[in-house]
């Protein structure tokens, strides 16, 4: 029997996702375009008994999380790029004590208070730490409300997973979009025991106590916290060994490939579809994970003869395209197409581009 | 031989890092003969704060977490939305409660939060060595304040305990000291009844520790103590400024005493 769909909202969908996904805690605090994630939680979290906070800032927000993970509850909170900003401390501190929680940016133009419409110029902040200190979030970039229901959901359970912080990177279009989505009846939801979390809940069934528990960050004496270090730093690696998630889009025998995570994948697939009536074979590797960066998948299509050059498209002056670079290791051409301030490329853009690149044009810089 | 006086079960075995003549350690340990005598020990959660007591969490004997400087009113918040049943506490002092983190221990009492907030003021940022904060008296030389806090620059002190039992959802605010046995005692009667008020689920509740830094003074314990008592108490009166006609029985049931009208509301 086909699945029931039901026309729903970016930003509502993250939450029933949440919901779903036995998160049964959210703190926020309002900001434009991500409000309806708080508006939908406020509703739905008295329903259900859970837990809804309207915070009074994004800095306790955050901290509202911490603890809240802290004595090991499935929790959320949402915002977007000024308020991502202030949550930095907040994200900080989680890395540190390894507190699984998700953290949503429906990301708008800045820098500073920037504007409200879509942007993707927060990627440098949300996969290079974003806070003080050597630590990294998972960050997933959903391209569909679909996938905003699917990834919200897996985000919880790699936060568990990992003890991680998990972000979802959209951004204003993906949040204000309304697009059908197909519920499941059963959520595949991981039961992770958290021995670890500070609830003063130390008397076990058997009326034995256990030993107390701490959460916390800092490590006074350097060797510890080194050797804490170390233990992160080998957590990352098991993530980036396993959790690099991309799509690869007609790339059999594609001489230009276009990188394009989110809003900028949806424009792209149309370019694609274009290019190839004009006789222009063009892939695409859509990251879904920004961070474990889909590296692997970049280096094999770089290194598949048909493949000539990169574009890499993105809502800002050029963030991921350091990553695909990376990736690339100097193997194939990376050129760029950006748009900022909360406009999006065209098709017309990204084809023109497309067409100088596949001529063997060298593409100047990029920003439009 | 009889045993008089031992170490109490609330505090682990690690020695305290505390100055000699600090407060802390009197404090740190009412407050866990409190936990120990209203069995609280397995049952209660401490937020440790930023400053002198960052790691009181490896002295008191109980879960705790560590949180961001002045965050601990919305650390404790994200923990007792979701354990009812626990006791938590945080323990701040005056930088971090009254400086950094005022915006969230305001709005921590305004939203009338089941916790307990130990305050300690000892008008001096004692961990980053003596810089001048928001409850330093007009005149006193700080680090920061090198020829003594003047009002026309440098404006002048919280008295926070006031400013917290303007709120409605504070429902207990007490001002303590801890000069001498009485004034010990006392401070360990407002401790139980802070954890009183929560355990009955109240409200908010706020005990003001006045307290020395003999280090960031520059005085003998004993003139710390001195000055606490000559130029702290006319600033910062001690007293009970909520919550005064809650009594709680022996077993910690509220037995007189009324809540202000809008708490009973929130509560039914």
């Amino acid at each position: 029997m086909a699945q029931k769909r039901v026309l729903m909202k970016g930003n509502e969908v993250i939450a029933e996702a949440a919901i779903r996904a036995g998160c049964r805690n959210y703190f926020g605090y309002p900001i434009t375009p991500q409000t309806e994630v708080m508006h939908y939680m406020a509703k739905k979290m008295v329903q259900i008994g859970g837990n809804f906070v309207q915070a009074e800032s994004e800095v306790a927000a955050i901290n509202m999380v911490y603890g809240c993970a802290a004595a090991g509850f499935r929790v959320m909170t949402s915002s977007s790029s000024p308020g991502i900003s202030l949550k930095q401390e907040g994200i900080s501190y989680i890395a540190g004590a390894e507190l699984p929680a998700v953290v949503v940016n429906i990301v708008r133009g800045g820098p500073g208070l920037g504007g409200i419409l879509p942007a993707q110029g927060d990627y440098f902040q949300a996969t290079k730490g974003g806070g003080h200190g050597d630590y990294r979030n998972i960050v997933i970039a959903p391209a569909s409300v679909q996938e905003l229901y699917e990834l919200t959901v897996e985000a919880f359970n790699l936060a568990d997973k990992y003890r991680n912080l998990v972000m979802i990177m959209g951004d204003g279009t993906l949040g204000q979009m309304m697009e059908p989505v197909a519920f499941r009846d059963e959520e595949p939801i991981a039961d992770v025991k958290k021995p670890w979390a500070a609830c003063g809940r130390c008397k076990t069934e058997d009326g034995s106590v256990r030993p107390h528990n701490t959460v916390t960050s800092i490590y006074i004496d350097p060797d510890t916290l080194e050797y804490k270090n170390r233990e992160l730093q080998e957590k990352y690696k098991v993530i980036e060994e396993n959790e690099q998630r991309w799509e690869a889009i007609n790339i059999e025998d594609a001489e230009v490939i276009i990188t394009a995570f989110s809003t900028c994948s949806r424009i792209s697939r149309n370019v694609i579809r274009q290019a190839a009536e004009m006789g222009i074979k063009v892939g695409m590797i859509r990251p879904i994970t920004l961070w474990p960066f889909p590296k692997k998948a970049i280096a094999e299509v770089a290194a598949m003869p048909s493949v000539k050059a990169f574009l890499d498209v993105e809502l800002n002056a050029g963030q991921m395209i350091e990553d695909v670079r990376l990736a690339v290791n100097g193997t194939k051409p990376v050129y760029f197409h950006g748009r900022m301030g909360g406009n999006l490329p065209t098709q017309k853009e990204i084809l023109d581009k497309i067409v100088r690149i596949h001529n063997g044009e060298t593409v100047e810089g990029g920003i439009v | 031989m009889a045993v008089v006086f031992k170490p109490t079960e609330g505090l682990t075995d690690k020695p305290f890092h505390y100055c000699p003549g600090c407060c802390h350690g009197i404090i740190h340990r009412i407050i866990a003969e409190s936990m120990v005598e209203m069995d609280l020990l397995n049952s209660a959660v401490e937020v440790a704060s930023v400053g002198c007591t960052y790691n009181s969490y490896e002295y008191f004997n109980c879960d705790a977490v560590q949180a961001a400087h002045g965050r601990a009113p919305a650390v404790a918040t994200g923990i007792k939305r979701n354990l009812k049943d626990q006791t938590v506490f945080t323990y701040q002092g005056d930088g971090d409660l009254a400086s950094i983190g005022t915006a969230e221990i305001i709005h921590a009492a305004a939203r009338g939060e089941k916790i307990t907030v130990f305050f300690v003021n000892n008008a001096v940022y004692g961990m980053t060595s003596g810089q001048m904060a928001p409850t330093t008296l007009l005149g006193q030389v700080t680090t920061t304040s090198p020829f003594g806090r003047d009002a026309s620059y440098q404006g002048y002190p919280i008295n926070v305990s006031e400013l917290i039992a303007n709120l409605t959802g504070a429902v207990y605010v007490e001002r303590v000291c801890l000069t001498d046995y009485k004034n010990i005692m006392n401070a360990k009667r407002a401790v139980q009844k802070a954890f009183n008020v929560q355990k009955n689920n109240l409200g908010f509740s706020f005990v003001e520790f006045l307290s020395t830094c003999p280090t960031n003074w520059g005085k003998e314990p004993v003139a710390a103590l001195d000055w606490l008592k000559e130029k702290m108490i006319p600033q910062y009166p001690l007293g009970c400024f909520k919550g005064e006609d809650l009594k709680f029985d022996a077993s910690g049931n509220l037995i007189a005493g009324e809540v202000h009208a809008g708490e009973k509301e929130v509560r039914a």
